[in-house]
């Protein structure tokens, strides 16, 4: 074998050699950015300065928040963390100290929650109201009742299904108490017609739609919810069915990391006359969903 | 039906147009993924080696525990990193919740038993084939295990990668300790379920294509690189 | 407390088949195609000449040793003594318990009784000077090279000299031309010279072979063969199991027969091929099948 082909093989097989370093080492550098590459920057995520707003899904996924938010922010500078729960459930994280400011719309939890010291003061910020929607066929004839906890007895006369919240949250504890008025014990038709998800607001409209069944949800997650099939408004007006909504800073004397500056500035700005415009400026499908009422 | 149809083209119409956001969630995915997967890489494989070669009292129980755990509920583990994490928990000074850090700290503790078990089974049967060899020329455990999980290698990266898949299609333990905050801690399957939950089916699915998409392209490269390898190494 | 896991039950049945070395010459080329270096008398400075300092550690002394897998013994009643020097040869029908015994000798197996005694000065470092090649080669992922050096590297050998040992080896075995290539695409008898050049740079004062060339073709055989005759001219015991009759004519200066689990005789090669002692040797010699 002459030397030359000897030194041709030995130069193949050092480019192989090292084409097969690169490959690997570069499979590795790729991992390694990918682990380290920072969150894009965007103007929620840039300031170090940020607040957790421990809020409901009917805000978040009506679109207010995204509508509202970056207004305070870009005044500002403070980007708004949003985790959307039920009411119950952004009590209990507020509660932890995990959030530091909540907004949730169930009025006695929320006043328990500042009586028991969780949160310093609790302010009004808007309102909107709940609505019965159920299938077109309306198989419990309440179409164009006033009277909600009424519509409520003849759902449950009739044995129509009805599709619960059943987690705890505002809009469920709200629906517990128009069963509570229509003299309903509905624990009892658990799982018989009264069927309770245990899940958000657009899971339970996703099954009542799936179902053909009847349930309570807030005007501004209906107004944005896409997949309504054939469920419509039935009863609406009801002055019980009033949802309104309160602001609470965590109490930053429980919890000492809770931002307690950012925190105010949100509310005053959210109870004050720009964050009041920009909710009142709020609009799904050209309706108006939420109307603020901060003193 | 036509949920599904549309799907296809709301998919289509984001990655066409390179829609900002969804750049931001697909790559913030792949950061927490892949990062959870390297830290359960790491202690998974020399634990399921270790596993696989040292025998004793109580080595069984570790196992059947090791196997279970490849099936722990996302949500346990959520709620169980959440409770740590919180400013109410044992690690509140970290200030970890609602974060990348808190996600992938969730999917550490998902995936590391899936890649410690497949491991395991992994490195015994290898040993049943180089067990007396490595024994014959004095190697001792701990140096056969590193031995073997290199002489492994191409087999270790289905386990990895089923650690991976794992990790990238959980929804369960990452809504609960990131919060699926917009631009902060929204991966691709909080976004699904959110979308889910708006009740717009079509983008849920087109994003759920992405994901899958995303999912087998992973799975695609690294089997090429195994396969080369393979061929390269015999 | 951790136990190291030690292989448990029978070893596998052979299944390779019997091509042996029969109708090679003896002097035929040793290593088809082979490079430079092969089979070369050793020159008495060649650190692969000598075994490693000290490592007395024969006589093996090997008392009344069972083996037994699921209650049954498969080796009984197993005395023998391996002094040092010369090829002794373990002969025997399949099922004999050849490759037991050759594990029990080498450790890798626990006697469920009798003992298994070096007797040598460094009997206590027994472990250190003891190699052993298997049936089907068991070679690493990487290069040939990496082979032998990782082999030297659990013997506590040091990085520079890993590598000249290595190197050493490779040339005495015609495989220097393939270090950098990959152990697992080399052929069959590459991976089994591999295999031996591995245990050689070990440089053991005896090396175990189980069934060394059952699944050789003859030209890869003979190359196998002459490597063993090389390391047991280096001056290092060897013992092998063999059932191909024609090499252990080749390779033995003692045959040890094996016929169920029990040693029938121990004797000079010699002798044994002209005058076997017991019925069942000089019917395995006539190629008869035994029960």
């Amino acid at each position: 074998m002459s030397c030359g082909i000897v030194r041709g093989m030995i130069a193949v097989r050092l480019m192989r050699r090292w084409a097969w370093t690169v490959l690997r080492s570069s499979v590795l550098v790729a991992a390694v950015l990918a682990a380290s590459l920072p969150a894009r920057v965007s103007p929620q995520a840039a300031g170090a300065r940020y607040i957790v707003l421990a809020s409901t899904t009917s805000t978040e996924n009506s679109g207010l928040f995204a509508h509202i938010l970056p207004r305070f922010t870009a005044k500002t500078g403070i980007a708004v963390r949003v985790v959307a729960k039920g009411t119950g459930q952004a009590l209990r994280i507020a509660r932890n100290g995990d959030a530091d400011v909540v907004l949730v719309h169930h009025r006695s939890a929320e006043e328990r929650f500042v009586a028991e010291g969780h949160g310093v003061e609790r302010r009004d910020v808007m309102y909107n109201d709940f609505v019965l929607i159920g299938p077109a066929g309306d198989p419990a004839a309440i179409h164009g009742l006033r009277d909600a906890p009424g519509a409520f007895a003849q759902i449950a006369a009739t044995g129509a299904p009805f599709v619960s919240r059943g987690d705890d949250s505002g809009t469920h504890r709200a629906e517990q108490r128009l069963w509570q008025l229509a003299g309903i014990d509905v624990r009892e038709a658990s799982g018989t017609w009264y069927r309770e998800t245990g899940a958000g607001m657009g899971t339970t409209l996703n099954i009542a739609a799936a179902m053909g069944a009847y349930t309570l949800v807030d005007r501004g997650t209906w107004l944005s919810f896409k997949n309504r099939g054939d469920l419509r408004i039935l009863v609406q007006g009801d002055r019980r069915l009033f949802n309104p909504y309160g602001v609470i800073l965590v109490n930053p004397d429980k919890h000492p990391h809770v931002k307690a500056e950012e925190g105010r500035a949100f509310i005053d700005w959210l109870t004050g006359e720009e964050g009041q415009l920009a909710i009142a400026s709020f609009r799904v499908d050209g309706q108006q969903a939420f109307f603020p009422n901060a003193r | 039906m036509s949920d599904s149809i549309t799907a296809f083209g709301r998919a289509w119409a984001l990655i066409a147009a390179a829609d900002a956001t969804l750049i931001e969630i697909i790559l913030l995915t792949l950061r927490v993924s892949v990062s959870a997967v390297a830290v359960a890489a790491a202690a998974g494989l020399p634990l399921g080696g270790a596993l696989a070669l040292y025998r004793f009292p109580g080595r069984r129980a570790v196992v059947v525990a090791l196997n279970a755990l490849m099936g722990l509920p996302p949500v346990v583990v959520g709620l169980a990193v959440y409770l740590l994490l919180s400013r109410s928990g044992p690690l509140a000074p970290l200030g970890l919740l609602f974060t990348p850090a808190a996600m992938i700290i969730a999917q550490i503790v998902l995936v590391t038993p899936i890649v410690a078990a497949l491991t395991q089974q992994v490195i015994e049967d290898l040993w049943e084939e180089y067990g007396e060899q490595l024994r014959s020329l004095g190697a001792g455990p701990g140096r056969a295990v590193f031995t073997l999980l290199r002489d492994a290698r191409y087999s270790l990266l289905t386990a990895v990668l089923a650690g991976f898949g794992r990790a990238i299609a959980e929804v369960g333990a990452v809504l609960i300790v990131g919060g699926n905050i917009a631009h902060v801690t929204r991966v691709m399957t909080t976004a699904i379920a959110l979308e889910t939950s708006k009740g717009d089916l079509a983008l849920a699915l087109g994003l759920g294509l992405i994901l899958i998409a995303l999912s087998v392209s992973v799975n695609a490269m690294a089997y090429g690189i195994r396969d080369y390898a393979r061929l390269r190494h015999g | 407390m951790a136990l190291f896991r030690g292989a448990g039950g029978e070893a596998p049945p052979s299944t390779g088949l019997r091509t042996g070395c029969r109708g090679e010459t003896r002097d035929s080329q040793v290593f088809p195609g082979g490079a430079a270096g092969d089979a070369q008398p050793l020159r008495p400075d060649s650190p692969l000449a000598q075994p490693a300092e000290g490592g007395d550690i024969l006589p093996l002394l090997v008392r009344g040793v069972r083996y037994e897998a699921r209650g049954v013994a498969l080796v009984d009643g197993l005395s023998l003594d391996l002094r040092a020097g010369g090829r002794t040869v373990l002969l025997g029908p399949n099922g004999a318990g050849k490759s037991l015994t050759l594990r029990l000798c080498h450790g890798l197996l626990r006697p469920h009784a009798g003992e298994v005694r070096w007797l040598g000065p460094d009997a206590a470092r027994a472990r250190d000077f003891q190699a052993m090649a298997f049936q089907r080669p068991v070679l690493l992922r990487r290069t040939a090279l990496a082979n032998v050096t990782y082999a030297l590297s659990l013997k506590g050998i040091a990085r520079p000299a890993r590598r000249k040992l290595a190197l050493r080896a490779l040339e005495r075995t015609g495989l220097l031309a393939l270090a950098h290539r990959q152990a697992r695409v080399l052929s069959a008898g590459e991976q089994q010279r591999l295999a031996l050049a591995r245990a050689w740079a070990l440089r053991p004062r005896v090396l175990f072979l189980d069934e060394p060339t059952a699944n050789l073709d003859p030209a890869a055989c003979r190359a196998v063969e002459a490597i063993i005759e090389a390391v047991d001219a280096a001056g290092s015991k060897i013992l092998m199991t063999t059932h191909d009759l024609g090499q252990a004519r080749r390779m033995a200066d003692e045959v040890l027969f094996m016929h169920r689990g029990r040693l029938l005789e121990q004797t000079p090669a010699a002798e044994f091929f002209e005058r076997p002692r017991s019925d069942e040797a000089r019917s395995f010699l006539r190629g008869e099948l035994l029960q």
